[in-house]
């Protein structure tokens, strides 16, 4: 439980990974999908482990960067002696003692928190699968589903009505009838 | 070493004072080449169309090709 409060993000990155995985199961990739299925029927009554709230929580978040609590609160013997080291002053304290400091204050660096992931090119790749499946769906649909087409779309319809309308002047200032020629009988 | 204070009060007063007249002069520059690219032209185009204008012509050309129910063409 402990550790389900010090990685939300990496367990939305997990919950991304298995929607992902969802989807890649259409494709086959059983390895995934299986998995899934493993932990749905693990047999706690169908109690799931959930973060407690109400003890202050760690967080690794770009937008609030100090957390209730500091990552490691369960300090070792030299933990806790370097811990009593840092009330003193910090000119004496080694860079690897600095870094040992903000490691059990701070589970990843800011830099480790902006580390690229990726994600990105599987959302880009799941968008243009899904836009290409919905392409299909929509050929299927034209050939399957649609009633013809209604007369008035034919060419020769549409002809009559282009005659039609110029022989109504319809816009003949700057618009439809102005861009024929009435002389020569034919488009400027 | 002191940092100087940030400025508290009168951000947004700062902020209107640069960019209301960028707004204004803006608006009024999209006004201005809106008139002297689409009004004047589309003016013009009506007083030309309309200087050659003959309507008793135009309508015996409509009458002829059949579009009013009025009155129908001379042959019939």
């Amino acid at each position: 439980m402990v550790s389900q409060c010090q990685q939300p993000k990496k367990a939305m990155q997990h919950l991304t990974a298995r929607r992902v995985a969802g989807l890649l199961s259409r494709r086959g990739v059983a390895a995934f999908s299986s998995s899934g299925v493993k932990m749905a029927s693990h047999g706690h009554g169908g109690v799931t482990e959930q973060t407690d709230m109400s003890v202050p929580l760690y967080w690794d978040r770009l937008d609030t960067p100090l957390p209730d609590r500091p990552y490691k609160d369960t300090l070792s013997d030299a933990d806790k002696s370097l811990k009593q080291k840092e009330k003193g002053p910090w000119n004496s304290l080694s860079k690897e003692e600095k870094l040992a400091l903000y490691r059990l204050t701070f589970n990843e660096t800011y830099a480790e928190m902006k580390k690229p992931t990726g994600e990105w090119k599987t959302v880009l790749g799941g968008i243009f699968f899904f836009i290409g499946f919905t392409g299909l769906v929509v050929l299927w649909q034209r050939y399957y589903v649609y009633p013809p087409h209604p007369r008035t779309l034919d060419d020769e319809w549409q002809a009559m009505q282009v005659k039609r309308m110029l022989d109504m002047r319809v816009n003949p200032v700057e618009g439809f009838s102005a861009k024929w020629d009435y002389e020569k009988g034919q488009w400027k | 070493m002191s940092l100087v204070k940030p400025a508290m009060r009168g951000l947004l007063a700062k902020r209107l004072r640069f960019h209301l007249p960028i707004a204004f002069g803006l608006s009024l520059v999209a006004a201005a080449g809106f008139k002297y690219t689409v009004t004047e032209p589309r003016k013009q185009a009506y007083a030309d169309f309309y200087k050659r204008y003959d309507s008793m012509k135009e309508f015996s050309a409509m009458r002829e090709a059949g579009v009013f129910e009025s009155v129908r063409p001379t042959g019939k």
